[in-house]
């Protein structure tokens, strides 16, 4: 039998190759997202220090609803079949839910870099201290994917549609959401960021030991 | 002389899925080297049978023990890798080549990449290894499947409905890998809602009927 971080690269590289087969988090979300960045200055105008003012908090939402969307896919994706196929590999569940997550996190810090880039272009922000970012989106990417796979198993052992996915993880993610958009308003107004990277680095290691003592006993209720 | 305990014992098992007593009081014992099969009609509680033997499903009343493990305790995850299951829906991933689908499981396994184009062969997919799973007919993702179980080579395999769609050259890959598994001093269970296909292959079949053998 493999090691934990043996099955985890195992899982992480089946989940990327599958993605990039796939291509749903590429082709279909990554526009979709940025299309919803470009509607919002047709919603609320043109106003430049406005879409300035408003930018950082519109794209983490962006980022959270298509974050949502990730999940409910990757939940939807695996079916009863591949689950058992898993359980009987003998595959740590809490090496599946690292696997997973960092898989999701890389997509989502993808997924966050483009539309990052059209919200920047779009509203204008000014970003000084921007190398804070290469923190931010990771932190970020990383807690967000934890709790989709976290809600999909859940909505899973509870015999549930995936649509729950986005429920579960909307209330969930709200400090996840607002230390994101704190840090990233800090970047152009000035201020210190460590208190809203602390309190992403916390929510993402309540959502790994949460993920990992939870493991097994929700693959067990599949 | 010695006499190997059974590979599976199960004593008055029952599984309540829901409302439903999908088995009840069940009895089943398989030694080492034994073929057995379980036909019976749809809803009969075989793929239940299949799974709850698989330590997939826990039993609500009554004893198991597979490969020497309770069924009701943590001992069960210790003898999961040592178990074969090919359900009727395959348990393949779709955007994957057939060859990585293998490679996946050498890799999780521990076992060694090296075999899986004889694994291939064995089951005449050699051609088809960089294949898409989405672009492989049901048989052919069937006959994946069997690659995957001659590459674990599990000490007790399970089957359900082994003879769907798959054709008479595919029926011997199925005959291949029964023989293998009880030629080496393990067991294999069928479920089948067609008697007179299994049987053939097998040491002894039984009827599950309304969740329970006859």
């Amino acid at each position: 039998m493999m090691s934990f971080w043996d099955q985890v690269r195992a899982a992480v590289k089946r989940d990327l190759l599958r993605e990039r087969r796939a291509g749903e988090v590429f082709w279909i979300t990554m526009p979709f997202g940025s299309v919803a960045l470009l509607l919002i200055p047709i919603a609320v105008g043109t106003d430049l220090p406005l879409l300035r003012r408003i930018g950082p908090g519109i794209f983490w939402i962006v980022v959270l609803f298509f974050g949502a969307l990730i999940a409910v896919r990757r939940t939807g994706a695996e079916t009863p079949a591949q689950r058992d196929l898993v359980a009987l590999l003998g595959i740590d569940p809490a090496a599946s839910f690292t696997g997973r997550v960092m898989a999701g996190g890389l997509l989502l810090s993808g997924f966050q870099v483009v539309a990052g880039i059209v919200a920047v272009l779009l509203y204008d922000i000014e970003l000084d201290s921007w190398p804070w970012l290469f923190l931010i989106v990771p932190l970020t990417a990383v807690g967000l994917a934890g709790l989709g796979i976290v809600a999909g198993a859940i909505t899973i052992s509870l015999n549930a549609s995936p649509a729950l996915v986005p429920l579960l993880v909307a209330p969930l993610s709200v400090p996840l959401v607002v230390a994101a958009t704190e840090s990233t308003d800090v970047l152009s107004t000035g201020g210190s960021i460590l208190p809203w990277l602390l309190l992403m680095i916390v929510v993402d290691l309540v959502l790994a030991v949460t993920g990992v003592l939870t493991a097994r006993p929700l693959q067990e209720t599949q | 002389m010695s006499i190997d305990p059974p590979l599976i014992k199960l004593r008055s098992i029952g599984v309540r899925i829901g409302a439903a007593n999908i088995l009840r009081e069940l009895d089943l014992t398989v030694l080492s080297g034994e073929g057995v099969g379980i036909y019976g009609d749809n809803g009969s509680g075989k793929t239940t049978l299949l799974r709850t033997v698989a330590t997939l499903l826990r039993p609500s009343s009554g004893r198991g023990m597979v490969l020497g493990a309770d069924l009701a305790s943590a001992e069960r995850f210790k003898v999961r890798t040592r178990i074969g299951f090919i359900g009727h829906i395959p348990a393949l991933y779709p955007e994957l080549t057939l060859e990585e689908n293998l490679k996946f499981i050498t890799r999780v396994t521990g076992k060694s990449s090296s075999s899986i184009p004889v694994a291939l062969e064995t089951v005449g997919l050699s051609s088809a290894s960089s294949r898409r799973v989405d672009e492989c007919s049901y048989g052919m993702q069937r006959r994946a499947e069997f690659a995957r179980e001659i590459l674990r080579s599990p000490d007790l395999l399970l089957l359900d409905e082994p003879h769907t769609a798959l054709d008479a050259s595919a029926i011997e890959i199925v005959e291949y890998l029964v023989g293998q598994v009880t030629e080496s001093g393990g067991a294999v269970l069928i479920v089948s809602h067609d008697r007179d296909r299994v049987a053939p292959m097998l040491s002894r079949v039984s009827e599950l009927k309304a969740g329970m053998l006859s």
